[in-house]
């Protein structure tokens, strides 16, 4: 624990296409709460699309190859050895790049020639550790440091933590989930609830934790996306939650979207609102609700927040 | 044979004779309910390794069978029709008429990977779902799905730029697909987007949608990826003998015409 706790203090950031367009909130907040805690984030430089859940339905290889360019930037050109990647699906697609690289000699041929091409130096399999946001505050503050820092206790508050697919599945691209006590588990993660309730809220029983948005189809096949966001939702208040936690633009923005998508196109309205964990976070460490975004959100939380005594 | 659960036989395959009598017995009403019987002939042999040619679709020879896939999948609990392990078991045996019953439904799959999470034999059915969607595109079976072209767009745009906008990727989307921008939830999310924003937000977004953000020396890795394409979807066309099949096609239409 102690050499991660050293080694994820500075970690190269890659930030990914939705933090910068669709989930400002994300990249806002993730930076506040790494300012707050102390920690170093150092910006990819030039990075590129991770090639998302779109790019591998035309070609594998071609994402493998996106995400490997990421990994060598890190490695190569700012001699980093840790990637902190807060997208669900930027952590996914390079955690397989990772995976394919080091299993796939039909894969290191194809990424090497497409690097040689393209003019910068093949990424190698174990030259950088990909880690999610989650691995980056917890590994170093920790839980018992992060209940130390509490300004303001998120006390009274009911989560329900929403992790999404790519962050467990499948589950071979995660050699180091489902290595018992200490780690991640892929059937019921369990970082974000941790994280939050040493923040000190309620986290409630919610057994749709990795069940899938639709966020593949969010736009193409809208009303399988929104039965996907509305069990997931229903499951939340049945629950008692007021907040859904999220760690991934995908999942939030679906969320957000098929809740409002739900009562145009269904009448069916739900009043849970949709908080990524960083904004939270920083929330519990005293920050303004602007400083984490959450007049970027499209779930309006400021009431609620105010209401218990967050903002 | 008379049968008594219609239920799990197909509509067009139940006769029913109002009134019949055979070797003198009266077997109208329930008892002359049959099932046609029924002869497959055209077998595609190749269906298995055309699959197994396209991006996802490598490792479908593992299948044995046990539904694991079906049991975890996501759009199985809400379209029961959706029947990973079925289409798997009809691509193997070769019966691609009965597969392409099912054509408008296989792309569907929103790739969450409860089935690859699932599978004791490695077979990745989340790829063997994109695959067999691409498959049904390419012999022309369906026009592009919805999903396939949502995929297109986003890819071009990476090869481009190395970056994506969503703006730009929505807007080229809903106009390849005819739809309309203003739908009316994408225009309350824009509501309530600007009732909390500051001015200089919306700003920087107004101006991100115009000005493509760009990875800086994309320019050779982007023409690079296009060349791999390239070849890549060559090779798929051979696999699926495409190139033969659109010459057959052309032949018998001028012979039409002579």
């Amino acid at each position: 624990m102690t050499d991660k706790k050293a080694k994820y203090q500075k970690v190269a950031y890659y930030p990914g296409c939705a933090l910068e367009g669709s989930a400002t909130a994300y990249d806002r907040s993730t930076r506040a709460v790494g300012k707050a805690l102390g920690l170093d984030l150092v910006d990819v430089k030039d990075w590129n699309c991770c090639g998302a859940m779109e790019v591998k339905n035309i070609d594998a290889k071609i994402q493998t190859y996106l995400s490997s360019r990421v990994m060598s930037i890190a490695a190569n050109e700012m001699d980093m050895d840790v990637v902190m990647a807060p997208c669900n699906g930027c952590y996914h697609n390079l955690k397989k790049a990772e995976y394919d690289l080091k299993n796939d000699e039909n894969s290191r041929e194809v990424v090497g020639k497409l690097s040689e091409k393209a003019g910068h130096a093949t990424y190698a399999s174990g030259q950088v550790e990909t880690i999610h946001a989650l691995d980056w505050i917890r590994d170093t503050i920790g839980e018992k440091g992060l209940g130390e820092r509490v300004k303001n206790s998120l006390k009274g508050l009911k989560i329900a933590n929403y992790y999404g697919c790519m962050y467990t599945r499948p589950r071979h691209i995660f050699p180091e989930k489902d290595q018992g006590p200490g780690s991640e588990s892929t059937s019921k993660p369990h970082f974000m609830d941790d994280l939050l309730a040493a923040a000190g809220a309620v986290n409630v029983e919610f057994p749709l934790k990795t069940a899938c948005c639709g966020g593949a189809h969010t736009l193409s096949d809208s009303d399988m996306s929104t039965k996907l966001v509305l069990n997931i939702i229903r499951a939340a208040e049945a629950a008692g939650a007021d907040v859904i936690a999220t760690e991934c633009p995908t999942c939030h923005s679906g969320l957000e979207m098929h809740q409002i998508r739900a009562q145009k196109r269904f009448g069916v309205e739900t009043k849970v609102k949709i908080i990524y964990f960083t904004q939270l976070l920083g929330l519990a460490l005293g920050l303004k609700p602007k400083k984490v975004g959450i007049h970027e959100n499209i779930s309006d939380s400021l009431g609620l927040l105010k209401e218990k005594g967050l903002a | 044979m008379p049968i008594h659960e219609k239920s799990l036989i197909r509509e067009e395959n139940i006769t029913v004779q109002e009134e019949l009598v055979i070797d003198g017995v009266d077997v109208s009403g329930h008892w002359s309910t049959f099932i046609e019987p029924r002869v497959v002939t055209d077998y595609n042999e190749e269906l298995e390794e055309e699959i197994a040619a396209l991006p996802g679709g490598e490792y479908i020879h593992r299948c044995w069978q046990c539904g694991s896939c079906t049991n975890s999948c996501t759009v199985n609990a809400i379209d029961p029709e959706f029947n990973p392990r079925f289409w798997i078991y009809l691509i193997r045996t070769g019966m691609e008429e009965e597969l392409l019953r099912d054509k408008e439904r296989i792309w569907q799959c929103v790739s969450c990977n409860q089935c690859t999470y699932a599978c004791p034999r490695d077979v990745f059915p989340e790829g063997v779902m994109k695959a067999t969607a691409h498959w049904l595109e390419l012999k022309g079976h369906t026009p592009k799905s919805p999903s396939m072209v949502f995929d297109e767009v986003f890819t071009e745009q990476v090869i481009a730029t190395g970056k994506i906008e969503e703006g730009r990727t929505l807007r080229r989307f809903l106009g390849r697909t005819a739809q309309p921008l203003m739908q009316d939830w994408i225009v309350e999310m824009g509501k309530k987007l600007l009732t909390n924003l500051p001015l200089k937000m919306l700003t920087k977004m107004g101006i991100g949608s115009v000005l493509a953000p760009r990875t800086r020396g994309w320019s050779k890795a982007g023409a690079a990826i296009q060349e791999y394409q390239d070849e890549q979807q060559a090779k798929h066309r051979k696999a699926l003998n495409l190139d033969e099949l659109v010459a057959m096609a052309e032949q018998e239409l001028t012979s039409q015409e002579q």
